[in-house]
């Protein structure tokens, strides 16, 4: 946590969110059924790029970064500015999936913000992708007490639920090969830490070699700034964002001794009646 | 996320305490690539890729094939009418997901799509999926039989087949079994013929096929009909087809998700895997080692599920104001449970370490296409010859030993849980169905005892043991307990000894006592080695050493006796034939 409120992401790990998982299985799934490449997309520090690669060992076929200084502190506004532009610079597409939402700040409000940018339809919570005929998606959502099919047009952007699928684990020739991906600026840091006492202008003739090298055997993961997916600085980072985090409390969950409830039916009473008094249930 | 490699700090210390870099120089030597894009650069990127797989592994194994293994016990697979099997859908869950994580070819080329991984590798990956259910791995430990494939079947078999085993399209079986020729294998009448143009067919049944259902099966048949003894026998390789009826699935007392057929051929098509007459002597040998490494790491990740459930249970399960892990009768056998599981992986490693290494050589000695200078053909002839005769003694102890020992730790988890642990609620009473298999199948205890029995009493035993005698440790504590080993080894000699002046069926009588003595040896040795890394493992060496040393003061005390009653006094002491059984 900043000082200002926001989220320091550098000094968290880089964690998988887990519906974006269900979300690029979905894309596979498409993908294995009716042909066509994933591309999965993020945005955040270069480390971010261990997401692309876990998304490259299940079977994406491309990974790109959007990572920039002037991209920190956005919110879901901004992000959600920011994504619609990587997406654009993409170039044709049929789909784009998002989890539901993030485990960090649960506000499930990137997926539709993106769509709204991008002015194509949305279709939130998929449980089931039922088919894709005609470029019309059958979907099968549910939204909680119920669920709907709908049929919606490509281009399309989806939000995917936990609840869709089990995603793959990641395949073992594809990790063999795919854990070399680099972006640019893991192969210049890298440079860095072999080259020290180089010139700047050898290290980055020694990086600019690498990366082509790279590219040419597959395995450069696009590292995007701001400026190559053409954004509009004022709607991006802090300046972008209308959201002001008061405060964001560390809460570390401890396990308190051990009760023991006895088998009884006045024990089960006993223990519910504890547990609606402390909000557990009910 | 659950990850049954992850949260296992003893597979992991293996894992850095094994050399396996040198594994992966010797495995990579001369390796056949083909066009793969996923060669390793060095050793190091070789071990990185161990470890990245063997986390895949832990993950399925845990997320999806234990979660699973109820239901496919309780539910098991389903016979057609037309004679084929319906797999359980978790069954198909597993085998789906595990091709989807691009394992199906641990230890297969790269050319074919493998990962050419050693097979100590490959052992830890099948631990931790019999782990998650041990019927399983009868599907996931198959992969031997591509290996069968690879080492002897001509290259255009290899290049159609294959590649299928890599990605798990296919799985195999190994079909040896009879009515009439079990442990005896040398009585298998299944017969095959040639036609005029050379092709040949198979007729007769096979029963207890592990898998017969598969779709491409290496069946054992007598080519020579005019030779009644193995070298009449030679190995095929048929697709699976109407010609091939699962007649029957076995209903077996565990290991229910493993479907086992009573398989019918009538006039099924087939193709020889490499020369006839050596299908038997020199094929199905090769594939049985492999099996039987097999059966020890099922053994091992069975008693390793066993012994967590009872250390989990007995933490958490109150009696007379507190945990029962705090009464010291339950204490002693958690911590038996938990030394025996280690003492079993122990000894399977080290097999396995030194099956890679002589199976390797005999690779490069083989296939290699460079021309190997003398030094080193002579070095690799060396190796060669040391660790076959190692193997040969090694890997049946191992099969013995872990099986042997998953069915005590699988039965003492029930008498940790009581009560509970007899009923179905909790997994006890499946471990305990599933463990009582590996004691029989791949080759029953008994015959595992007379092929190691050999090493014992010939040289193989005293060459291993003697450079570990000689060492000398930086700590008391070992150099004290490596004493007791030594003493040990001098009273297990005197007892061969005396075995070998009396006749050979009072060494076969012998044979069972003379291994437990130096497998208790042989897994002391290991855990000193280990006890300079890890100074817990001086306690788990502390602990065996002292308390198996006892029991093998009492099995030499008792082949000294020279007992030989139950041979020369059997009809008195067994008793006659029940009248009415």
């Amino acid at each position: 946590m900043r000082d200002d409120g926001t989220v320091n992401r550098a000094a968290l790990p880089a964690i998988f969110n887990p519906e974006d998982l269900n979300a690029l299985e979905t894309a596979l799934e498409v993908r294995d059924a009716y042909g066509g490449t994933v591309t999965a997309i993020s945005m955040g520090p270069p480390k971010a790029a261990d997401i692309l690669r876990a998304c490259l060992f299940r079977g994406a076929d491309r990974g790109v970064l959007i990572t920039d200084r002037r991209a920190a502190a956005s919110d879901t506004l901004a992000t959600s500015y920011i994504l619609s532009r990587a997406v654009r610079t993409v170039g044709r597409f049929d789909f784009v999936f998002a989890g539901r939402q993030a485990i960090d700040g649960d506000t499930a409000q990137v997926g539709p913000q993106c769509a709204e940018k991008l002015g194509i339809p949305q279709v939130t919570y998929l449980e089931q992708m039922i088919h894709v005929k005609d470029g019309i998606a059958r979907i099968r959502r549910n939204f909680g007490d119920g669920w709907e099919v709908v049929d919606a047009p490509v281009p399309l952007l989806v939000t995917v639920l936990g609840s869709a699928n089990r995603p793959r684990p990641s395949a073992a020739r594809r990790v063999m090969r795919y854990k070399r991906a680099q972006i640019e600026a893991e192969v210049a840091a890298e440079v860095k830490a072999e080259l020290g006492s180089a010139s700047e202008d050898e290290r980055n003739a020694e990086t600019a070699r690498r990366v082509k090298e790279l590219a040419a055997s597959g395995l450069l993961i696009d590292q995007w700034s701001l400026d190559d997916i053409g954004a509009d600085l004022s709607r991006c980072g802090l300046a972008g964002s209308p959201t002001k985090v008061y405060r964001v409390q560390s809460i570390v969950l401890t396990k308190e001794g051990y009760t023991e409830i006895p088998a009884t039916e006045e024990g089960i009473r006993q223990m519910i009646h504890e547990l609606v008094v402390d909000r557990t249930l009910g | 996320m659950a990850n049954f490699f992850l949260d296992n700090d003893d597979i992991k210390f293996l894992f850095e305490y094994y050399d396996l870099k040198e594994l992966a120089r010797l495995q990579e030597v001369d390796a056949e690539n083909g066009d793969a894009d996923y060669v390793p650069r060095d050793e190091d990127d070789s071990v990185d890729n161990y470890r990245r797989i063997l986390e895949i592994v832990g993950q399925v194994s845990a997320e999806t094939i234990a979660p699973n293994a109820e239901d496919v016990d309780r539910e098991g697979n389903t016979l057609n009418d037309d004679g084929t099997v319906t797999l359980h859908e978790k069954v198909r869950e597993n085998i789906w997901r595990l091709r989807q994580a691009d394992v199906m070819g641990f230890t297969l080329p790269r050319r074919y799509n493998g990962l050419n991984f050693p097979n100590l590798v490959y052992t830890m990956a099948n631990e931790m999926v019999s782990r998650g259910d041990a019927s399983f791995m009868n599907i996931f430990g198959l992969q031997a039989i591509g290996e069968t494939v690879n080492a002897f079947a001509s290259q255009e078999i290899k290049d159609e087949y294959l590649p299928k085993f890599a990605s798990g399209e296919c799985t195999g079986a190994m079909v040896l079994t009879e009515p009439d020729a079990g442990s005896d294998l040398q009585a298998v009448r299944l017969r095959a013929h040639q036609d005029e143009n050379g092709n040949w067919f198979l007729n007769g049944v096979k029963r207890f096929i592990t898998n017969g259902c598969g779709d491409i099966l290496l069946t054992l048949a007598r080519s020579e009909p005019g030779i009644d003894d193995g070298r009449g026998l030679s190995l095929f390789l048929s697709e699976r087809s109407d010609r091939i009826r699962v007649r029957h699935l076995e209903e077996k007392l565990g290991i229910h998700g493993s479907p086992t057929c009573e398989l019918v051929y009538d006039e099924a098509p087939a193709r020889l895997i490499g020369e006839r007459q050596r299908g038997l002597i020199t094929y199905v040998w090769a594939l049985m080692n492999g099996a039987r490494i097999g059966v020890a790491a099922q053994s091992v990740g069975l008693a390793e599920a066993a012994y967590r459930l009872a250390r989990t249970y007995a933490h958490s399960r109150h009696q007379f104001g507190r945990p029962i892990e705090r009464l010291p009768a339950v204490a002693e056998m958690v911590t038996d449970m938990r030394i025996l599981v280690e003492a079993s992986r122990a000894l399977t490693y080290e097999t396995t370490f030194g099956c890679d290494v002589e199976n390797n050589n005999l690779r490069i000695l083989e296939t290699s296409k460079r021309t190997l200078s003398k030094e080193e053909e002579k070095e690799r002839k060396q190796q060669l010859r040391t660790y076959k005769r190692l193997n040969g003694m090694l890997t049946p102890m191992s099969k013995y030993y872990t099986s042997e020992t998953c069915c005590r730790v699988a039965d003492l988890a029930i008498q940790v849980l009581g009560g509970s642990g007899y009923m179905k609620d909790y997994a006890a009473e499946r471990y305990l169905r599933d463990a009582r298999i590996t004691t029989i199948y791949e080759g029953t205890s008994q015959l595992q005892v007379v092929a190691a029995v050999r090493g014992v009493a010939s040289g193989t035993f005293d060459n291993w043991v003697t450079p570990r005698e000689e060492k000398v440790y930086d700590d008391a504590l070992l150099n004290e307990l490596k004493d007791k080993l030594i003493e040990g080894r001098s009273r297990l000699s005197e007892a061969i000894q005396f075995s070998k002046k009396r006749s050979t069926d009072y060494l076969d009588l012998a044979g069972r006592r003379l291994v437990d003595c130096a497998i208790a040896i042989i897994i002391g040795h290991l855990f000193l080695g280990q006890a300079t890394k890890n100074d817990r493992k001086k306690r788990v060496a502390r602990r065996f050493i002292d308390t198996e040393m006892c029991t093998l003061r009492m099995n030499c005390e008792r082949v000294l006796a020279a007992d030989v009653s139950s041979l020369e006094e059997y009809q008195l002491l067994a008793g006659p034939v029940p009248s009415n059984a």
